[in-house]
């Protein structure tokens, strides 16, 4: 067992209301660049949709994530002779187009316009090559609150082995949204599949980043990533993605979509896993067996023999007391009421997603629906929602667990409604779906109020554990004698501009224990 | 002084030294920007056809005219390689890979010039340094046909002053006599090809050096620690 903590997330969809908000908090941190216009490191899909990039979840066009090979992982894009082969071009790689081209607005027209008779406009332009563009064609949410045809959002992979023609009825369509970001994987194929090795993984928080000093834009990366997170910034040659806003969560705050969630649907925190077992438990046979290997591979934060061992891993006191409390691992392990987002790619995502629940009141009301015996709450059957969609989309297609998840938060609801409405506490909905009075009380303090301490439990960095020697660094913190961050290697530079080493910029790679290599042989 | 000497006795040096000192030091203090500036994401399918063709393309010449100008002339005789099969083999050669480099180069020339999105975001050098190998590789197809005559009249006496030349340069040696018989057109791609060596460090070349052949050897996963030990 090698214990290793992971800054996590899990986005609690049913009260996901599609503002916005944490896209736009993001672009405005991460993405208000030249050459990174048209990348959302969040952004929100309306689903069913297509999302962005276009049919993004659709491997067998983008080649994205793991598959398995004579039982042993291999990336989807090939094996590594097939990616160096490709590197004069990369026959997966997504164009502009297939996100949108961005643009802006001639607003100084606005301004400077002559005097007319029609109130002069601001057409957009092209932030790609200063074109005006007659008209837009797409953009980062275009099927928004289902806009457009059935005909093109249908064309979503959720809806596969349905029939979905049903759902192309205005009465029968249901909408839910789905907030994205990259999941900082336990198994990461960007980082696999980056030529020179300039993508890594944080071995304290688990947080994916690109070294862009080392990036060389063989753009493998982008394509690699099933979720499409990894982005070509066309000004800079670099691959960029979301950083998991590090320098926040190093201190301790949450990362900038999740603060400013309106809806308090976002959860930050830390969970432990046995790094010895990736390989492992990413390459079971079965696809629908991945939702529970990744369960398998969460460790307890309270079973003691894990704790000696994050211990004897150098993971400090703080960190475990955090896991203790994650609101990560009530709401995935204690509870089991979230999913990993497309499980079949294998890369164990560390952004977990709680399915909604979709609305029925007017055909409750019109007495169209079967309730529970309360008269008031609807049957997870009855869900406007089809079930297999969200399977789909959350265990590759296993509807079971996720049943269990809506039936728990549905039981949830209804113990709530008699208590507050009947004042009278009962046990029998609970008893039906296996959560404890206690279980259900401390669900709907995290789930249904979500207050602020509750969501974000963020350990800090431990800055002062950097250093074996801690005195080596001391009163000295933000200095530098120069150009720093770049040179030939922290240890040889052609101008070298000090005499003797005081701190050492992040250097030390270290490769993962559990990697295989792609001939099964380990590491 | 005299233009000979300072073509080719100097140039290359200047050229040489440019290549290497240029390149570390770009690499030590300006790493943000050695890539390969990839542009696929504005055009796809263009890139593909002239990408591929002219990357085989180029990347045989440099081999060839490495192997062909650098190995000892003892050498090709000791492996029983006369003069003229040298001349033979190094013109088919050429003329192979110079024609589907020319057929990449061409495609992705076009590509980078009226492509309005490729185009709009080219800057001068990505420009240039196509435009001066583009022109290189012409010149070089041209001294083909002058080879090809050369082979008719049973004469491997450019071919094999060439190499002695490039040998000189190589060994500190520098003798721009060995020159003096060769043809105009040949001194031409001499003095375009070194100069492709004096404008590396300068353009997006620089990305030749980051071939990453590593990649096959290394393990899929790379996780990096803050932890520092105390030394």
């Amino acid at each position: 067992m090698k214990v290793r903590a992971n800054f996590s997330l899990v986005f609690n969809l049913d009260k996901c209301i599609g503002c916005h908000t944490c896209s736009v908090t993001c672009k405005n941190v991460w993405t208000n660049r030249k050459g990174v216009e048209y990348a959302w490191f969040n952004n929100v899909e309306s689903k069913p949709g297509i999302g962005y990039p276009k049919n993004w979840e659709d491997q067998e066009q983008w080649n994205g994530g793991w598959e398995l090979v004579d039982g042993q992982l291999q990336l989807k894009s090939g094996n590594r002779r097939t990616i160096l082969k490709n590197i004069f071009q990369n026959p997966n790689m997504p164009t502009i187009d297939d996100y949108y081209e961005p643009f802006t607005y001639d607003y100084a027209h606005l301004q400077n316009a002559p005097l007319s008779e029609a109130t002069p406009t601001a057409q957009p332009r092209s932030l790609i090559d200063g074109r005006r563009m007659e008209k837009i064609e797409w953009g980062p949410n275009w099927e928004d609150d289902l806009g457009g045809p059935f005909k093109h959002r249908g064309e979503d992979q959720n809806f596969r082995n349905m029939e979905k023609q049903v759902f192309a009825e205005f009465e029968q369509s249901f909408l839910m949204y789905l907030p994205r970001m990259c999941n900082h994987c336990a198994n990461p194929s960007c980082v696999a599949a980056c030529p020179s090795g300039s993508l890594y993984k944080r071995e304290e928080d688990g947080i994916v980043l690109v070294d862009q000093d080392k990036c060389r834009s063989w753009r493998m990366c982008i394509s690699a990533c099933p979720y499409k997170k990894m982005f070509y910034n066309w000004e800079s040659g670099k691959a960029e993605k979301c950083t998991g806003c590090y320098p926040r969560v190093e201190s301790g705050l949450p990362t900038v979509c999740s603060e400013s969630c309106v809806g308090r649907i976002r959860y930050n925190g830390v969970m432990l896993y046995d790094a010895d077992r990736i390989s492992e438990l990413a390459s079971v046979e079965n696809e629908q067996d991945l939702y529970q290997a990744q369960l398998d591979l969460f460790l307890d934060p309270n079973d003691p023999e894990v704790i000696a061992q994050a211990k004897a891993d150098g993971i400090p006191d703080s960190w475990l007391e955090a896991a203790q409390r994650s609101p990560i691992y009530k709401l995935i392990k204690d509870w089991k009421v979230a999913f990993p987002l497309h499980p079949e790619f294998r890369t164990l995502p560390m952004v977990w997603y709680v399915p909604p629940l979709s609305p029925v009141q007017s055909q409750i009301d019109q007495g169209n629906l079967e309730t529970s015996p309360d008269g008031a709450i609807p049957k997870v059957e009855d869900l406007r929602m089809p079930i297999k969609y969200l399977a789909n989309m959350f265990t590759a297609g296993k509807e079971e667990p996720v049943v269990l998840a809506l039936k728990r938060m549905i039981a949830m609801r209804s113990f709530y409604r008699s208590l507050n409405v009947e004042n009278k506490t009962d046990l029998a909905v609970l008893e039906e779906v296996g959560l404890s009075e206690q279980q259900v009380r401390e669900m709907y303090r995290y789930m249904a109020i979500a207050n602020y301490e509750d969501r974000f439990v963020i350990p800090t960095s431990h800055e002062e554990l950097r250093q074996e020697d801690f005195h080596s660094f001391q009163g000295q913190n933000g200095f530098t004698f120069g150009n720093d961050g770049c040179s030939i290697s922290p240890e040889a530079s052609l101008f070298p501009d000090r005499r003797k080493k005081t701190e050492d910029i992040l250097q030390f790679v270290r490769y993962h224990p559990a990697a295989k290599r792609s001939d099964g042989e380990k590491v | 002084m005299n233009i000979e000497n300072t073509l080719f006795g100097v140039y290359p040096y200047v050229a040489l030294t440019t290549f290497l000192l240029g390149s570390l030091i770009r690499f030590d203090r300006e790493q943000y920007t050695w890539k390969a500036d990839s542009s696929q994401l504005f055009e796809k399918e263009q890139l593909r056809k002239g990408s591929i063709l002219f990357h085989i393309g180029i990347l045989a010449l440099f081999f060839g005219h490495f192997a062909g100008l650098v190995t000892p002339h003892t050498v090709f005789l000791g492996l029983g390689i006369s003069d003229m099969a040298h001349q033979i083999i190094a013109i088919s050669l050429g003329a192979v890979f110079g024609l589907l480099c020319m057929m990449g180069g061409v495609i992705l020339w076009r590509r980078r010039m009226f492509n309005p999105r490729v185009r709009a975001n080219s800057r001068f050098m990505d420009i240039f340094i196509l435009d001066w190998i583009l022109v290189t590789l012409a010149v070089g197809l041209i001294t083909i046909v002058f080879s090809i005559m050369h082979v008719i009249d049973g004469d491997a006496s450019t071919m094999v002053a060439l190499a002695d030349w490039v040998q000189s340069i190589l060994t500190l040696n520098p003798d721009y006599h060995l020159l003096d018989n060769v043809g105009f057109i040949y001194k031409l791609h001499l003095f375009l090809g070194m100069s492709v060596f004096f404008l590396f460090p300068f353009s997006r070349l620089v990305h030749v050096w980051s071939a990453p052949l590593g990649y096959m050897f290394r393990p899929y996963q790379l996780v990096r620690t803050k932890f520092v030990k105390s030394r």
